[in-house]
């Protein structure tokens, strides 16, 4: 019950808060969306999953779908260099599954579906392919995309890892 | 890291050091026209050897050169990918456009 309120939650604690008891780890970053910090975003989430022993493969899933979120946020959320904002970077784990939440408070997406449409892109001069979404959503095990214009973009994945060891 | 280019006979070589992302993309993009516009170049090869991670920045600017050689007749060829980079590449479709090979030397000797 508690385990399922958590999973849903996409409030950031306070910081005095204690962490949930059935988390085995968390890690709460906020960056400012930054193309610099596309690459820290996926060093910081790799190293934390790295105690779960994931393949290698699993890694890069991981680290693919955290560049292409943070990476949407640095470019679609804040297109204007004079309005930069942050980008929070809410992991945890629970046992082999880690759930991953990033936000921005950018222009945030009109049409999600439309968004998420394989190749589809609003930014083609800038040679953007179009396939973030589609890479998020292959390399993990759920994806969830909430946005209002104006308001940002919250999303949130989960992967189980170790996947293949775990069925043997 | 930065691309590495290197020109041998009318191929261009963008040699891919460490992650493909928006930023090395960007790199790429721009220092490949200065490459490819007005030179008699019409292929690309882009050598993955030392390459450790690509997302989808990267499937935007290989499809950029792609579109770019195939106005000039050429092609474009990927070396050494990996299995994590095989697979963004099946994912994104673009293993159907682009042209595998195991070296470098193997594309030029064949053509």
């Amino acid at each position: 019950m508690g385990q399922i309120a958590y999973w849903k939650t996409t409030k950031l604690p306070e910081a005095e808060a204690q962490p949930e008891h059935w988390v085995d780890n968390e890690m709460q970053v906020r960056l400012p969306a930054i193309a610099e910090n596309e690459q820290l975003a996926r060093m910081l989430v790799s190293a934390f999953i790295t105690p779960l022993n994931p393949t290698l493969l699993e890694l890069a899933d991981v680290k693919t779908a955290v560049s292409e979120a943070v990476t949407n946020a640095v470019i679609h959320g804040y297109p204007e260099p004079e309005q930069k904002g942050y980008i929070d970077i809410l992991c945890s784990c629970h046992e082999r599954r880690v759930r991953i939440e990033i936000r921005d408070q950018g222009i945030g997406i009109e049409d999600i579906e439309q968004a998420m449409v394989p190749m589809y892109t609003t930014k083609p001069e800038m040679e953007r392919s179009g396939m973030g979404f589609a890479f998020m959503q292959e390399l993990m095990d759920e994806l969830q995309v909430e946005s209002k214009p104006g308001e940002g973009v919250t999303i949130v994945m989960t992967k189980e890892i170790g996947k293949e060891e775990a069925y043997e | 890291m930065n691309p590495v280019f290197e020109i041998r006979r009318n191929y261009l070589i963008i040699k891919v050091e460490g992650e493909l992302d928006h930023y090395m993309a960007d790199q790429i993009r721009l220092k490949s026209d200065t490459y490819l516009e007005g030179t008699r170049i019409k292929n690309v090869i882009f050598d993955f050897q030392n390459a450790t991670f690509m997302d989808s920045s990267g499937i935007g600017v290989i499809m950029g050169r792609y579109k770019q050689v195939k106005r000039m007749n050429g092609e474009l060829y990927a070396v050494h990918m990996n299995s994590a980079l095989q697979r963004i590449i099946q994912i994104s479709g673009l293993h159907k456009l682009i042209r595998q090979s195991d070296s470098i030397e193997e594309i030029l000797s064949e053509n």
